[in-house]
């Protein structure tokens, strides 16, 4: 791909809020049509990224092109499509009422009409936004990055406090704009929402691109289970020393110590406790948090191995 | 929730990423702001009411001010600068710092389109709400008073609202890029009044002592009343008052910048 189809390209960008390095000498590079999902943990730098990109910020180190402009140049936003936070739409005015502002900034927009009805708004059009519940006011902060129909979508936590309907429409609403030829980034903590609309996957934390790589490889990746057993304390080193698990919490017990395990495969660290004989009981096993799963990327012993999921070069895995 | 799952028109084309025409982003902006305003009226109704009434009932009881035709003149005068004076100081000095905290903002801001939109949209907004405020001190004066403008000189205060307007604008820019909510409306009240009394905008400047009409000259409000006046009632303004009120401008545009670099730097570096 020759730069000029890249949408998004973000060049050794370092950005720091005080004394914090919100995003630490990140490349990034996003094609024309492409679906992309920033994954991460809260401050892990996502929204940083995206108000680099937007152009609302200027990076401290290193350049970002938006469609090979300079994003601080409205010019270079012509194109562009993002969401308001859900609680900074204008109170008194009404639902269409925003819908015209945005939708007057660009040169071929949706007919407001259309566009509510796509999002189940029509019969809001004459509400004060103030007055629309939690749900509503998400479906028209994603309504208002899509009205200009830009070839670039910048969506920060699209669906953060929809309900599973809501959300599923709003994904779908996604799935299809992006299918006409728009080109999606999107950020999240979730990593249901990422595996339901990215094709691509960037792993952000502590402001440094962790994993960069296709959906599949990056879930692997990142999906982590956590494995809870009670073994006899002089059973824990042997714990300690298997390959691709992780001991988070070592407690003891009267009857030995509760060992919390972060396991990438937890059935093949069952099989192997189990064809070890070691002398485990009060098995239980948990789906862990993207958290955990951050903290494990980060960890150390470093679980991710350069190359074994990522497309382009994993930029760096220790911190 | 009922959703049609047709799909949604795709993006615009390339050769569509024609940016509209300013004057468009300006209404919009502009129809904003106001829409924005007449939702919460008592929020203006207050501003346009008050110098009216202070018309109402200091002036037109006084039957020797009220009668004379210049007197009563002077006086519309007066009131109709602080009514005009104070919209512009409310409404960039408090609203601008109000539209500062709200999260839109920003989000305005990746829109496509720059701070020049915006900006003259308040302008206009700002001008608007202006001729609102002098409308009901026009029609006491007119009504009950002596006072009379011919037809030319009233086209000409059309005009001279501009002229009153932009100091006061900068200043309210100055002080709601710096400031936040709160505090901003502390210091318009704080900036407002005194400078309206000391200005000769509720009493004329002939009743001051000689010190308070000596630093009088000093002020913007000084200078733009005598100016009004002088336009209205012909009654000479002091040879200083257009000096004075352009050197007051230059500063409220300088200090407008700087906090509008500030503010920028602060929330947008």
């Amino acid at each position: 791909m020759t730069r000029d189809e890249h949408v998004v390209v973000a060049d050794h960008v370092t950005r720091r809020f005080g004394a914090v390095v919100a995003l630490h000498d990140v490349s990034l590079s996003v094609g024309q049509g492409e679906l992309v999902g920033l994954l991460g943990p809260n401050g892990a730098g996502k929204t940083t990224l995206l108000s680099l990109v937007a152009g609302l910020r200027k990076p401290d180190a290193g350049t970002v092109r938006l469609f090979g402009g300079d994003p601080r140049d409205a010019r270079s936003r012509l194109s562009l499509g993002t969401t308001p936070q859900e609680t900074g739409l204008p109170s008194t005015l009404r639902v269409q009422e925003v819908v015209a502002l945005v939708a007057g900034h660009y040169a071929a927009p949706m007919p407001t009409g259309e566009l509510l009805e796509r999002f189940g708004l029509q019969d809001l059009a004459r509400r004060q936004t103030g007055g629309l519940s939690g749900g509503q006011k998400r479906r028209l902060a994603v309504a208002l990055a899509l009205v200009g129909r830009p070839r670039l979508v910048l969506l920060d936590e699209p669906t953060t406090g929809l309900d599973v309907e809501g959300r599923h429409v709003l994904w779908q609403a996604l799935r299809d704009y992006h299918a006409e030829g728009a080109t999606v980034l999107l950020t999240s903590h979730y990593l249901e929402e990422v595996e339901a609309l990215a094709h691509r996957v960037v792993v952000v934390g502590h402001g440094r691109v962790l994993a960069d790589g296709g959906l599949a490889d990056v879930v692997a990746l990142v999906a982590r289970r956590r494995v809870l057993v009670t073994v006899p304390a002089d059973a824990l080193p042997r714990l300690e020393r298997l390959p691709g698990v992780e001991v988070l919490e070592a407690a003891g017990r009267p009857e030995g110590v509760r060992v919390t395990l972060l396991a990438a495969d937890a059935d093949e660290l069952v099989r192997t406790l189990v064809g070890q004989d070691a002398p485990f009981r009060d098995l239980e096993v948990r789906g862990a948090s993207l958290e955990e799963a951050f903290l494990a990327l980060t960890a150390s012993d470093g679980v991710l191995e350069p190359g074994r999921a990522a497309a382009e070069p994993v930029q760096e895995v220790r911190s | 929730m009922t959703v049609t799952h047709a799909p949604v028109p795709g993006p615009a084309p390339v050769r569509a990423a024609r940016p509209p025409a300013l004057w468009r982003l300006v209404w919009l902006h502009a129809r904003l702001g106001f829409v924005e305003t007449v939702r919460i009226p008592i929020a203006v109704i207050g501003n346009l009411l008050f110098p009216a009434l202070a018309l109402l009932f200091f002036v037109v009881p006084q039957r020797e001010v009220a009668q004379d035709p210049v007197g009563a003149l002077v006086a519309v005068a007066q009131l109709g600068t602080f009514a005009v004076m104070s919209t512009c100081l409310f409404s960039f000095g408090a609203g601008v710092s109000e539209d500062r905290a709200q999260p839109f903002d920003p989000y305005l801001r990746t829109l496509p389109a720059g701070p020049g939109a915006r900006l003259t949209g308040r302008v206009l907004n700002g001008l608007l709400w202006s001729y609102c405020a002098l409308a009901p001190v026009v029609l006491v004066g007119w009504l009950l008073t002596a006072a009379e403008l011919r037809w030319e000189q009233a086209l000409q205060c059309v005009a001279l609202v501009v002229g009153v307007a932009v100091p006061f604008l900068l200043l309210g820019l100055a002080i709601g890029y710096r400031l936040s909510a709160k505090a901003a409306i502390a210091v318009v009240q704080a900036v407002l009044f005194p400078l309206a009394f000391a200005g000769g905008l509720f009493m004329p400047p002939q009743v001051f002592p000689d010190w308070l009409d000596r630093l009088s000259m000093a002020l913007p409000s000084r200078a733009v009343r005598d100016l009004v006046v002088q336009v209205t009632a012909g009654v000479e303004a002091y040879p200083l008052a257009l000096p004075v009120l352009l050197g007051w401008t230059a500063l409220f545009a300088a200090l407008a910048v700087l906090a509008y670099r500030a503010d920028e730097g602060r929330r947008f570096r």
